[in-house]
This record gives C-alpha cells, sequence and structure tokens, in this order.
C-alpha cells in the first residue's frame, strides 16, 4: 500500500481513511506493507512500515512539512505570486515519492499494489512497472473536489487520469465519486468500484484518549445557547462560507447560538473578515485544527454538526460526530449523504434552506433526539471491516482475472 | 350464497409546502404550493383524477348499466371532497352520477381524515358530523357503515358507532385478531348487540392493489377470470368477501397498460358467471347475515405493514411529537372564531402529514417512500412543526385581540366558544 500521511501525522481525512483501511485489513489477515513518504512514529503493530525518507534531502528547511494542503500563510504568497494552492514543492515530492520506489520494494515480496489519491499514484505505476503486480488505485478525493468541484489543477488532473489508467482497478470512496471518475476521467465503467469508507467507533481513542478521562466540558456550553459546529479544512471545497453565510441566517431568528470553525486552511482569514462583515464575528470562533480528545469534546458539546461541502468525495467527520451523539446536517454534494439516512440533508448552495435546517433542530428538540439517536445506530453499521471486506473481494477477482490471462 | 363486497376509498391530502423556519409568522398559506413537484397539490390531484378517477368513474358507470346485479361503495375523505369542489366540480360530478343512480353506497368518515378518534374523542365525532353534513349536501345520501381513517379500529370505536346508529363497520381482517377464523363472514364486538363488523379480506383485496402488475409474483399475470375463481372458491365457507382497496388502484398505482382497466371492466361479469355469487353494499352485507361469532380487537388494528398498527403514522419520536403538540392546541384553537384558523388546525390532522414522517423500512426505501413527497421523513416533520409554529402565532394574536376588545368577557369565553361550535 501507498499512502502519503497516517495518523496521527495527518491534515485531513486522506490518512484517517487510510489507517482505518489499514488496520481493518489486517484483521482480514492481510499481510500489507505501507509505505509512505516521510519517516513517522506510528504505534501500529499490524501493519509494516516502510519510508522512503524523503524528509532529510528536499525537506530541509521547510517548517510546514509535508502537506498537500496549503496553510493560510503559504495561500497569502501563493496570492502575491509565489507558489501555488497545492503548496510548495508538492509535484516534485510525488514525483520524487516515485522514483525511490526501486530501492524501497527491492527484496519485498507483495501480490498486490494498492496506491492512495494521487500523491502516490506515481509511486504505485512504477511499482507496477517494476514487479508487474497488479494496481489498485484508490480515489479518496480528486482535483475537481479540491478545485470546488468545477476545475481541476491541470497537473493534477494529468497525474490522476494516467494513475486510474495505468490502474488494473479504480476504487472511489463513494458513487459520487465514481461519477466523477467515469465522466470527468472517461474511465471504464466496469473498471471503478465503490468502497464506502467506514469510521472507527472508538476514533478519538485512535487518535489519543478520550476527553472523559481528561478535559472538563467546553466553556462555551452555556445553558440557552445552542452550538453548531464546522470540522474541515478552511478551503474552497469544503464550504465554509456557505457556512457562515447560513450562519449569519440563523442568528437573524435564534441569536444565542455559536458556530465553531476547528480548522485551518487557505481561506482561514478570509472567513475570519467575511464573519467580521457580515456581522457576526462575536458568535462565530475559529479554533484551529483540532484532533483527538479536543475533537471529541466539541463533538460532544455541539447540537449540531454541519458539513457543508461543494464537492466532498466521501466526508468521516459527520460520521464521528454521530458516534459523539450529535446530529448532522449535511451536503448532498456528498459520498457520505449516500451511506446516512438519518441525517438533513441540503445542496450547499441553499444557504436559506441550511439555516432553515439548523434552526428546526435548535428549536424542535425531538428532531435532534431521533436524529441523533438513529443516526448513530446508522454510522456504528457502517465499519472499516466492511470496506476492508469489498477491498479483499476485490483483490481475489483481479488476481483471478491474472491468472486467466496468463 | 356468496357476496362480493366492494368498497374504494378515495382521498387525497392537502400536503404542506415546504414551509420554512422564515415563513413563520409571515405566510398562513400552507397548502399552497405551485411548483412542479408533488406538494402541489392541486397539480397531484388534476394527474389522478386524469389518470385514475375519471377513467375508473367511466368503467364503474358503464358496469352498473350492464350489469343490474352490480352494486358498490365509496369512502370518500372530506379532504378530497373540499379540494374537488374547489378545482375540480367535473370530476365531483362524475362522481355524483355514480351515486345518483342509487346503487352506489357511500361509508361514514372523518370529514380530514384524521386519528382523531384515539387524540380527541369530541374532535372526532365533530368530523364524523362534518363528514356527514358534507355527504348529505352533495350526494344526498346519509352514510350507515362507518370506516375510519387508515381502516383504523379498536373495540370501543365499535362500541362508539353502535351507540351513534351505525348497523356496520370496517376493519383490517388481519389473522391475529381472527386467530384462525375466516375473515369472509360477519363478527359481533364485545359488548355490542346490533353493529357488525366487516372484515377486510387482505389477501384477495391486495392481489389486485398491490400485487397485480408484480411480474415476479406466483399470480401474475391476474386476469377477470382466475381472480373470480379465487373467489368464487369461498362458497360454502363463507358469507361475503370484501375487497377493500384505494380507488387510485386503477390507474394510478396500477398503471393503464398492465390492464387493470380491463381487469375492472371484466370482473363483475366474470363473478356472475357463479350462479350462486351476488354484490352487496357495506350496508346490504350488515343486513343480510347474522355474525358467526365475537372479535375482539382491544389494541389499535389498521391497515397497513406487517404490523397492523399505527407504527406507520406514530411509531418514532418526531411523529409523536408533532401529533402530539397539534392536539394539544386543539381547546384554544375550537375557543377563537376565527374560521380559517380552525379548518388549518384540522386540515394539519390529516394522516397522511405523519405518514410522510415515518422512519421505518427508511434506509430500505419502500412503499413508504414511494408514497412520500418530501426528500426525508425528516423535511416533513420541519415543513409541519414550522405550520405549527406559525398556527400558534396566530393563536397569540387572537388571544390578544380578544383581550382587547372584551377584557372583561374573557372568563365567559369559554362557554361561548363551546356553544358557537
Amino acid at each position: 500500500m501507498f499512502g502519503w500521511e497516517f495518523p496521527p501525522y495527518n491534515s485531513g481525512g486522506l490518512g484517517v481513511a487510510c489507517s482505518g483501511l489499514a488496520r481493518a485489513l489486517a484483521k482480514e489477515n492481510v499481510d500489507i506493507l505501507f509505505v509512505l513518504p516521510k519517516h513517522i512514529n506510528i504505534a501500529e503493530p499490524s501493519v509494516r512500515f516502510l519510508f522512503a525518507g524523503i524528509e532529510q534531502v528536499a525537506f530541509k528547511g521547510v517548517r510546514t512539512g509535508l502537506t498537500p494542503y496549503r496553510t493560510a500563510a503559504e495561500y497569502s504568497r501563493w496570492r502575491s505570486g509565489e507558489g501555488d494552492i497545492y503548496g510548495e514543492n508538492l509535484f516534485s515530492e510525488v514525483l520524487r515519492y516515485a522514483a525511490l520506489v526501486r530501492k524501497l520494494i527491492e527484496g519485498e515480496d507483495f501480490d498486490i499494489i494498492h496506491a492512495h489519491d494521487w500523491l502516490s499514484f506515481p509511486a504505485g505505476i512504477e511499482a507496477k512497472r517494476i514487479s508487474r503486480k497488479p494496481l489498485i488505485v484508490h480515489v479518496h478525493a480528486t482535483g475537481f473536489d479540491q478545485g470546488g468541484g468545477e476545475h481541476a489543477d491541470s497537473r493534477v488532473y494529468a497525474i490522476e487520469k494516467e494513475g486510474m489508467e495505468e490502474a488494473d482497478a479504480v476504487v472511489a470512496v463513494s458513487e459520487y465519486t465514481r461519477r466523477m471518475i467515469i465522466e470527468r476521467y472517461h474511465i471504464e465503467e466496469k473498471k471503478v468500484h465503490v468502497v464506502h469508507n467506514g469510521v472507527d467507533v472508538d476514533f478519538h481513542t485512535a487518535e489519543g484518549g478520550s476527553y472523559q478521562n481528561g478535559v472538563g466540558p467546553l466553556p462555551l456550553k452555556i445553558p440557552g445557547y445552542k452550538i453548531v459546529l464546522y470540522v474541515g479544512r478552511l478551503t474552497l471545497q469544503k464550504g465554509p462560507d456557505y457556512f457562515l453565510r447560513a450562519a449569519k441566517r440563523v442568528l437573524d431568528e435564534n441569536p444565542k447560538t455559536f458556530f465553531i470553525i476547528a480548522g485551518s486552511g487557505d481561506m482561514e482569514r478570509q472567513m475570519i473578515r467575511l464573519a467580521a462583515e457580515i456581522g457576526i464575528a462575536e458568535n462565530v470562533f475559529f479554533s484551529g485544527f483540532v484532533r483527538g480528545a479536543d475533537l471529541e469534546r466539541l463533538y460532544r458539546a455541539a447540537d449540531l454538526f454541519v458539513l457543508p461541502s461543494v464537492s466532498e468525495p466521501f466526508g468521516i467527520t459527520p460520521l464521528e460526530s454521530l458516534l459523539a451523539d450529535t446530529p448532522v446536517l449535511i451536503s448532498k454534494q456528498s459520498g457520505v449523504s449516500e451511506v446516512i439516512t438519518h441525517a438533513l440533508k441540503v445542496d450547499f448552495w441553499d444557504t436559506e434552506e441550511m439555516a432553515n435546517k439548523i434552526i428546526s433542530v435548535l428549536r424542535y428538540p425531538p428532531l435532534k433526539k431521533q436524529l441523533s439517536r438513529s443516526g448513530k445506530e446508522e454510522a456504528q453499521k457502517l465499519t472499516w471491516g466492511k470496506a476492508a471486506e469489498k477491498c479483499v473481494m476485490l483483490y481475489h477477482r483481479i488476481l483471478a482475472e491474472l491468472r486467466i490471462t496468463n | 350464497m356468496l357476496s362480493v363486497c366492494h368498497y374504494f376509498h378515495v382521498h387525497q391530502p392537502r400536503r404542506i409546502k415546504r414551509y420554512r423556519v422564515f415563513d413563520i409568522g409571515r405566510d398562513h398559506g400552507y397548502f399552497n404550493d405551485a411548483t412542479e413537484t408533488d406538494l402541489n397539490n392541486r397539480r397531484v390531484l388534476a394527474k389522478v383524477a386524469g389518470k385514475s378517477y375519471l377513467p375508473t368513474n367511466q368503467t364503474l358507470q358503464d358496469l352498473l348499466q350492464r350489469h343490474p346485479e352490480f352494486t358498490f361503495s365509496f369512502s370518500f375523505s372530506g379532504v378530497l371532497l373540499d379540494q374537488l369542489e374547489e378545482n375540480f366540480p367535473e370530476v365531483l360530478d362524475s362522481f355524483k352520477r355514480l351515486i345518483a343512480t342509487g346503487r352506489v353506497e357511500i361509508l361514514a368518515d372523518t370529514h380530514y381524515h384524521s386519528l382523531a378518534f384515539f387524540y380527541s374523542l369530541p374532535e372526532f365525532e365533530r368530523q364524523i358530523e362534518l363528514h356527514e353534513r358534507t355527504i348529505r349536501r352533495l350526494f344526498g345520501v346519509v352514510p350507515k357503515v362507518l370506516r375510519n381513517t387508515e381502516l383504523s379500529y379498536r373495540n370501543d370505536l365499535a362500541t362508539w358507532a353502535e351507540a351513534h346508529g351505525y348497523i356496520g363497520i370496517m376493519a383490517e381482517g388481519w389473522d391475529h385478531a381472527l386467530a384462525s377464523r375466516s375473515p369472509n363472514f360477519l363478527y359481533r364486538p364485545p359488548g355490542c348487540k346490533k353493529i357488525k363488523v366487516l372484515l377486510k379480506n387482505y389477501r384477495l383485496s391486495d392481489d389486485v392493489a398491490f400485487r397485480f402488475s408484480e411480474r415476479s409474483w406466483k399470480g401474475w399475470p391476474l386476469t377477470a377470470p382466475k381472480f373470480a375463481e379465487w373467489v368464487n372458491a369461498h362458497h360454502g365457507d363463507g358469507q361475503t368477501v370484501n375487497l377493500f382497496m384505494d380507488y387510485e388502484t386503477f390507474g394510478e398505482h396500477q398503471w393503464e397498460d398492465s390492464g387493470i382497466f380491463h381487469f375492472l371492466s371484466a370482473l363483475p361479469g366474470e363473478l356472475l358467471k357463479h350462479p350462486d355469487t351476488v354484490f352487496k353494499t357495506p350496508s346490504q352485507t350488515a343486513a343480510a347475515y347474522e355474525p358467526v361469532g365475537e372479535i375482539d380487537v382491544p389494541y389499535i388494528l389498521t391497515w397497513a405493514d406487517t404490523e397492523r398498527d399505527l407504527s406507520a403514522w406514530v411509531g418514532n419520536d418526531i411523529q409523536r411529537s408533532a401529533i402530539a403538540a397539534l392536539y394539544a392546541l386543539e381547546e384554544e384553537v375550537l375557543h377563537t372564531d376565527d374560521a380559517k384558523l380552525i379548518e388549518d388546525w384540522r386540515y394539519l390532522q390529516t394522516s397522511d402529514h405523519f405518514y410522510y414522517m415515518c422512519t421505518k423500512w427508511f434506509a430500505d426505501g419502500d412503499v413508504h417512500k414511494y408514497f412520500n413527497p418530501y426528500q426525508s421523513p425528516y423535511d416533513a416533520y420541519i415543513a409541519f412543526m414550522n405550520v405549527l409554529s406559525d398556527v400558534k402565532l396566530r393563536l397569540q394574536k387572537e388571544r390578544t385581540r380578544q383581550t382587547r376588545r372584551s377584557p372583561r368577557m374573557s372568563g365567559n369565553r369559554r362557554e361561548r366558544a363551546v356553544i358557537s361550535n
């Protein structure tokens, strides 16, 4: 398996998904060799790791580390003409990762290559070229998602398309993403398989302890006030601006509401400015990137979790929220809306309806109660074990097809 | 002798439009959706009338002419009749022509297609009376047999019906209630002396209503001779085969190209080929036979799902909270002299609103989803609760107005209001 990041050293859902799937596959008795570009300390006994060791070479002096996503500071540099939306040096790192593959897999024995997202596709293709083993590329997000639905960076698109074409099978994290792969990358329908992500029932402990053993409740939890939560990168794809526009409408009707925005990203400064511009800054709190017990504490404190994504291939955060007993309002432009029925759903652009639904949950307690209880039951069934089973079936199928053609 | 007793249930609700929080206090038109969706009541009714009501009425009119022995009955909701009067008088006329033959019976019902019996007996009684007045005004007849909303039934409903002069009452012929007896006989409710219970033969009824065009069903294709044979097989072990179904079965649930109209058109002739098969309306059936035993239904029995209870309407928290919140306003709503407000409150009682909030089988996307004009049960709940908030605001305004008008009389308000109702 080729990946790019792994918890606790992750900046988003890709790392969480890779770890969830790898651990579940190990439980299915799949012997996994997980390759990462940079050396990190991971306490995961069921999976063996290999590191390309890129950090000593190319990342000398880059403080932000190896991340596919930009921070606000990088974003402002990009705005002034230095760098681009994918972060400096990212493309050269992706290619460098591929170049190191031959040395890495020397002497390793494996049956199938499984590469996660475009960042590791070139490495996967290289591994296939050298070993002549079948390649599966796993699409957690496409360039179109990161571009806000309609546009993709041409360099990212080229790498993605090559990976999908070279692969023996493509795994999409949702039907939403599968359609995108078929329609925008022109990949044969029968080659693209949906494997929905799962969620760890103990997602918080996986990232470092439950808050119940640590810190107390959130200071913002004031009687009479409601909390609406956003968790995700602050970037075009995630729709934080739509969230703020809806927040404004909510506050017109329900002034006693707090909005917490947990995450960082290239739109952070823009979002802080927007909150001030539309006059809701006093009710909006930016917490920065949050993980583990702190994140669980936010989920639990909230009355409603909102995923306003413009284009979301899957979206694990609503499942985490449901496991923490908080109901969710999710964008229809998301993969997770295919697997959760006990959720409120809205088109990301319809901020009026988003506000209507937020207020309804805050106003009508039976709605909140039923959404969280039934939603949690549903989320608990979405295990990584199920995703792993589907992957194993796909592995067997591809290996069988290979035996026939040989 | 074996008789066949048909009743067709004719009902279309006034669905609540997409009513947002921001509409509360600003918009009191709850049922006037004008979009190209299935929330547009006028649009839905136009479609159903064209595909089902008009062609089926024509088929039945022909059958009455062709077979002097043929007879049947309708159960109309007042909610439907209101809409026909308002927007589709030609469809109402076509129903009137059928009733005018004198061979078509009409059943008693709640005007607003409500579950009021289980939430407020006085309100139930008012709606039964209102329905009776409407039926008399439009068709010049008085119902003698009662059918409650969603075929809901319980011992105390039968007791009530007997006390109010009904000679028969409808219920689902569900196996648990029958304890391995046949639904093809009349039964007596416990403690009752005169009233008779007519039980739906759900197997034969559903063969037509639900399975007619289901190709995977072993009975497919269902022809009139085949079905007549199944019915006539009950000669010797039954008094009546009660075939109860939604009128929309013809042309709307089962499309014209399934052959449903040919089936309907041929069925009476096929049934009559047996010399001892006759047609009877519900009141004729009740008059013709004596009950063979007692049927004890201490719990609520309905037509729906495998549970045959009210769980499709009030099975989850949002449904129960919505209906409780609605009936909690009864006293205050009825004490206003705002006829529009009272009417709106009653339209909100229509059982369909609660059915749309059903989350049973929701994930499997079956029949509940098919009949749901909302994208999700939660959307239905939100629209309903927002509308109810607006009703409460109107009540508040009414209260302020009344207090201002006659502050000293407020103590007598209750008394006056009860009389005016």
